[in-house]
């Protein structure tokens, strides 16, 4: 390969950054599995690497590295077909199409953006595992390396290679469809695909373990994820999820202190909100309310957007909260949500309202394992001066994370209760 | 692309369900062209698992694995993709109480 002037070769990575992921899209749909489109891509990375700076960079970037990528990936079917015969068949019928090259110039948005829903419903197809559509999703739509998806998951990266080839073994073996589902089937499909989004960002916000608390990429790229979703079908739950999503990263740099402990919404500066965010978050939960499909994803933006709403604690509408909870709780029955609703109510009523749901949700055993049940009955407790008690559920509130600034902050609640009596 | 339904079940409630209800469904399966072939199973105490080492035979009573779940049919379909494919396994009857495993058929290496 030629030298390539430094200026030239930054331009050409800065479109392919740009265009990488959307021209996959396409290769995937023209060749027709996921591993010849990749390397196809590749391909034409470095075609544009030698060709670009000889010839000028093409009015439209886009058409042209799937032009070249479809050429290369084409070219590399023939070749292995002399070698491979259950690849003449395919070798063949991608010949008999090669008048398809002239329309590849004229490739609309549309049609990039069918390419580009269609690679997102096969990776969160319902019929691959839960881990490998997240991973899949993040290689594949994200673009991220298997290195950076196995480290944000604390996975060895083997096992997050293993998971990513065999998703893309099963996509082709069991004959998953590159395709758009049919409208009557949309919703429930796309349900898949928010609440793999919702994961990856609940990862990034809320590491399940380890010992740092957030790990931001992971909620950038699900916002990403969920802005290319509100753009590609602006339904009420992309809406709601993207506003939801906002809305709880706006608390970001308030939500933790400088030890990277959990700091209690009651108790965060509320200066430190993202106004922008919120503001954002705001304005797609109308959005998502104006549709009038109204999810659960609209309905926890809903939550949060009135603790957004109040610049003080003491002003946030507990009431209006529980309402929602109410209504998020027959949309979407959880335990987890009826725990949520137990605080609303606590706050609303008082804490021996909320103890006696708190209590009424653990005796029915669901929730026995979950630490934040326990450290909101340490926590009413304590309000109510049952210190005893409170010092029990923070005890078994502590046996049951895994996180470690978590753990700390359940620590120094245990200590101060140690002070005051 | 070929599929296999195995149709999987316990074996009580799979009895109340009425033989012309699958009949019913495999005929309009085999109307618009996608049923290839489909039989209903005798239940598993019927069952005599087969091995062969070292060339002896050896025969003994029942399934292969003892599960609660037992294996009451298949179909083997043809469909155009995994999609299709789950929305035919959906309407085979005992879909609905008991479960349907759809394995993409392979075709020998030769």
């Amino acid at each position: 390969m030629r030298e390539v002037n430094p200026l030239m070769r930054a331009r050409i990575e800065a479109i392919y950054r740009s265009e990488s992921r959307r021209v996959l899209a396409t290769l995937i749909r023209l060749l027709g599995d996921f591993d010849r489109a990749e390397e196809a891509l590749s391909d034409a990375l470095v075609a544009a690497l030698e060709q670009w700076p000889q010839e000028g960079i093409p009015d439209n970037p886009r058409a042209w590295l799937v032009s070249a990528g479809r050429f290369k990936g084409i070219d590399t079917i023939r070749r292995r077909a002399r070698f491979d015969k259950s690849l003449r068949a395919l070798a063949h019928e991608l010949d008999d199409d090669a008048e398809l090259t002239d329309e590849l110039a004229d490739l609309d948005d549309d049609q990039v953006q069918d390419d580009q829903l269609r690679l997102i419903f096969t990776c969160c197809h319902p019929a691959l595992a839960e881990d490998a559509r997240v991973a899949l999703t993040l290689r594949e739509v994200c673009g991220l390396t298997t290195e950076a998806i196995a480290s944000a998951f604390l996975t060895a990266v083997p096992t997050m290679a293993q998971r990513i080839v065999r998703a893309k073994a099963k996509i082709r073996d069991a004959g998953i469809p590159y395709q758009v589902p049919a409208p009557h089937e949309l919703p429930e499909r796309l349900d898949t695909v928010l609440r793999v989004v919702y994961l990856v960002f609940n990862e990034g916000y809320f590491a399940s373990s380890g010992d740092t608390l957030t790990r931001a990429d992971l909620s950038a790229e699900a916002i990403r994820l969920g802005r290319l979703l509100v753009e590609l079908l602006p339904q009420g739950e992309t809406f709601g999820l993207l506003a939801l999503m906002l809305l709880t990263e706006a608390r970001r740099a308030a939500r933790t202190n400088g030890e990277g402990e959990p700091v209690l919404l009651e108790d965060q500066d509320r200066s430190l909100w993202d106004r922008e965010l919120v503001n954002e978050g705001l304005s797609l939960l109308q959005q998502a309310l104006d549709t009038r499909h109204i999810g659960a994803y609209t309905l926890q933006a809903a939550i949060a957007a009135e603790h957004a709403k109040a610049a003080d604690p003491a002003e946030t509408d507990w009431g209006r909260i529980v309402g929602l909870y109410d209504v998020l709780a027959s949309a979407a029955p959880s335990p987890v949500v009826e725990l949520n609703r137990a605080v609303a109510v606590a706050m609303r009523d008082g804490p021996a309202a909320g103890l006696e749901l708190v209590d009424a949700i653990l005796a029915r055993g669901e929730l026995e394992r979950y630490h934040l049940a326990y450290a909101a009955r340490a926590d009413l407790c304590r309000r109510l001066g049952r210190n005893d008690e409170a010092r029990e559920a923070y005890q078994r509130a502590l046996a049951l994370t895994t996180q470690e600034p978590e753990r700390r902050f359940l620590e120094r609640r245990l200590q101060e209760l140690r002070v005051s009596t | 692309m070929k599929y296999v339904c195995l149709v999987y079940g316990e074996e009580g409630p799979m009895r109340d369900l009425p033989d012309s209800d699958c009949a019913a469904y495999a005929g309009s399966l085999q109307a618009s062209g996608h049923l290839l072939v489909g039989q209903a199973l005798q239940p598993v105490e019927t069952a005599t698992t087969v091995r062969v080492r070292n060339g002896k035979t050896t025969v003994v009573d029942g399934p292969f694995a003892e599960t609660k779940e037992q294996l009451a049919g298949f179909y083997l379909i043809d469909a155009a993709d995994l999609d299709e494919a789950i929305r035919i396994a959906s309407g085979i009857p005992p879909a609905r109480i008991g479960s349907i495993e759809v394995r993409p058929a392979r075709e020998l290496d030769v």
